[in-house]
């Protein structure tokens, strides 16, 4: 709309809204009108990291719970990405098995991640296995349809041409929808690790035993405001290195594929 | 005849998927009524929720408080960050002072804000109403600040220059313009607002569907846990029909305008 802005100049406008914000927040909890209990300062957050890098809280510190987040995520998002992006590129190859699908999926899609929690606990346990069912639910929908999308965007004449050739169904699926459907299966599985680490720390506020998101329950229920925003840091942080990390292999795979 | 065929398969594979929970749970024994409930049992459960009520509260009680947090937290989250999204898209210096802010807190999901919420406002509405609002939040500024960076630019120069007054180019050329991604925001939006509903009242609430699934977890009674996520999933599949409708009728004139939608 406006010209472009100077960098330096974003720069600063930039800078001035981070000081504002951390400024907003330390005078506040420092002005004594709110309990420090209700909002401590960013440097009483700050110090609480450190301490709970070395010290334990709720069963093990900040590490060993990030630790055991981390396992649950894996296991859960693997599961979905193993599951749900074969599935979706069938689904997209063969009109009958997209028919019998589709109806059971948009049915299921409906009901919130969370809200597999009972039943999670009920089939699997509040330890490893309830817990990742609810990250594969979250993760899941996402795999399943940008692999679908993908796979039914490719250009026919692809797939003609390699019907034509007399391709065997298999290495059509391998070498021809697959590689043209990378973009999007990307795409689904960024977003799809996005949900996977939210749900995850639902179902840790829920049900879990380990974790930042059980560590968070247990500084709730102590009153420990600085452990419940050091934990959402510790939430945020891993998540933008999750993403970061998909990115990456974005970039090597578009990179691999010649921008294809 | 491909839409005949197509909903064919879909209502066979529903049927097929009917009876093996039947034969499997009901007839056979086969998952033990403890794990999955029968179809016998999730009828009773529902029964039981509409007549006699569960949780202290029948299930229209449940539904509607779940509904009304669940508005007031959406709402909430379009009066506020529709216009700031507005803003952001239109202010170059807006959007430089506040982007730094907002790249900093976005990457921490709703439900992790939780329990900060309930160590503010305990277990009470006002808690949920908060995090609903969190959730909702950010796909409403986002996708609102995407929509007015696609507005073309002669649309924009065209009304500069016949001198169109501040609020009159707002709502007239600004919000038009925004509403096609507005309206993806606020999709997204009500999809946050429903998955952070359910996770607040599983946490700690006095009703709502949230605390139904709960109490039934805890007493191990499947089959309400059942009907609670079948009425998570209808409900949140009738306000996004809902929001849909109210996209229609406000993008009518898009429609109208050429079919290029």
């Amino acid at each position: 709309m406006t010209d472009v802005m100077d960098p330096a100049r974003r720069l600063l406008l930039g800078a001035c809204g981070l000081i504002g914000f951390f400024g907003l927040w330390a005078a506040i909890s420092g002005s004594g009108l709110v309990a420090p209990t209700f909002l401590p300062g960013p440097l009483d957050v700050a110090r609480r990291l450190v301490f709970l890098l070395t010290e334990s809280f709720a069963g093990g510190t900040l590490l060993v719970h990030l630790w055991s987040s981390l396992q649950r995520f894996a296991a859960g998002y693997l599961l979905a990405a193993a599951v749900g992006v074969p599935l979706g590129l069938l689904m997209g190859r063969f009109r009958t098995l997209d028919d019998i699908v589709s109806p059971l999926f948009d049915g299921l899609r409906f009901i919130a991640p969370i809200a597999w929690v009972p039943f999670a606990a009920l089939w699997f346990g509040t330890g490893f296995g309830g817990p990742v069912l609810i990250i594969f639910s979250g993760a899941f929908p996402p795999c399943l349809l940008n692999a679908y999308r993908g796979a039914k965007h490719v250009d026919p004449r692809y797939l003609e041409a390699a019907e034509m050739l007399g391709t065997p169904s298999g290495r059509i699926i391998t070498e021809v929808l697959l590689p043209a459907s990378v973009p999007s299966i990307i795409a689904g599985l960024r977003i799809g690790a996005g949900l996977g680490w939210q749900s995850l720390v639902g179902a840790e506020l829920i049900v879990a035993s380990t974790g930042v998101g059980y560590l968070m329950v247990q500084a709730q229920s102590a009153v420990s405001t600085t452990t419940v925003m050091v934990g959402m840091a510790a939430i945020g942080f891993i998540g933008v290195l999750i993403d970061v990390a998909l990115r990456t292999i974005e970039a090597r795979i578009h990179r691999r594929l010649g921008g294809a | 005849m491909p839409l005949s065929r197509r909903s064919a398969v879909g209502v066979t594979t529903l049927a097929v998927v009917a009876l093996a929970w039947v034969l499997l749970t009901g007839v056979s024994g086969l998952v033990s009524p403890g794990r999955f409930p029968t179809p016998a049992d999730t009828w009773a459960a529902g029964i039981q929720a509409m007549m006699r009520g569960y949780g202290d509260a029948t299930l229209v009680v449940h539904v509607l408080q779940s509904l009304k947090l669940v508005a007031l937290g959406f709402l909430a989250s379009i009066a506020v960050g529709v216009p700031l999204g507005l803003l952001m898209g239109w202010s170059k210096t807006a959007e430089a002072v506040l982007n730094p802010v907002f790249m900093l807190l976005r990457p921490i999901p709703p439900l992790a804000w939780i329990p900060l919420a309930i160590l503010w406002l305990g277990l009470g509405d006002g808690a949920k109403i908060l995090v609903i609002f969190f959730a909702a939040f950010v796909p409403s500024v986002i996708n609102t600040q995407v929509g007015v960076k696609t507005i073309e630019r002669p649309v924009i120069e065209a009304a500069r220059m016949l001198g169109t007054p501040r609020w009159r180019f707002v709502r007239e050329v600004l919000v038009p313009g925004a509403s096609p991604m507005i309206f993806t925001g606020l999709r997204l939006s009500l999809q946050a607002s429903w998955t952070t509903l359910v996770a607040a009242e599983l946490v700690g609430a006095l009703a709502g569907l949230g605390h139904m699934l709960n109490l039934a977890q805890q007493d191990l009674y499947p089959g309400m846990i059942l009907v609670g996520m079948v009425c998570v999933a209808i409900f949140g599949a009738l306000t996004t029909a809902l929001l849909g409708a109210v996209e229609r009728r406000a993008l009518a004139w898009k429609r109208t305008r050429g079919g290029a939608a």
